[in-house]
């Protein structure tokens, strides 16, 4: 399973409406963390657990959801976390 | 050679400074893309930061993930307080937030 596909596959405890993932790790190629072999990737997630949920409390559910893979897999992970109303 | 105490020198700074960013590079080089942008912020808002440069000392590099739980830099104090990444930064910026939380802790 590639590393898009486990990302998901994580997040899909949080049921969430929608999970977009973005590889970005081609803008990032060369500088000195992607030297690790991990990745930049760039996430959304649209799920109605987040609402009423601060951004900080949103963004460790995902960090913990994906912790054993960070740093060795993924470098940088930009992450929009947002509730259906606020999509 | 006595053993650091990595947490307790954590706690120190962010407590003994109002304003904290641990980021890759420092505010006039960042060698980050997410750090560069976390700087910026705060200058934006006008605040005094104390910049700390985990790429200069690994041992802080790892044990500010292992303080506020996080696996990510940048991360920003704001009174001890663990305010999030860049992407919350830019979040509190665009709202108007973070220049609350600045000004709340600027000398007068």
């Amino acid at each position: 399973m590639d590393l898009i596909a486990q990302i998901q596959a994580r997040l899909a405890v949080l049921e969430p409406e929608s999970i977009d993932v973005q590889d970005d790790s081609a803008a990032h190629a060369g500088h000195a963390g992607a030297a690790s072999g991990g990745g930049h990737y760039e996430l959304t997630v649209v799920a109605a657990v987040f609402a009423g949920q601060t951004a900080l409390a949103r963004h460790r559910r995902i960090y913990n959801l994906l912790a054993d893979l960070i740093p060795s897999r993924i470098h940088a992970l930009q992450i929009r976390a947002l509730s259906p109303d606020e999509f | 050679m006595s053993e650091r105490d990595i947490q307790a020198e954590i706690h120190k700074i962010v407590t003994e400074n109002p304003v904290v960013l641990f980021m890759k590079g420092t505010p006039t080089f960042p060698q980050c893309g997410f750090s560069a942008a976390a700087i910026q912020l705060l200058k934006n808002c006008g605040a005094s930061v104390a910049a700390v440069n985990v790429l200069a000392d690994q041992d802080i590099r790892q044990g500010v993930k292992d303080y506020a739980n996080w696996p990510t830099i940048p991360q920003l104090y704001i009174k001890g307080e663990f305010v999030g990444g860049s992407d919350i930064m830019k979040e509190l910026y665009a709202n108007g937030e973070l220049q609350k939380m600045i000004d709340e802790v600027a000398p007068q």
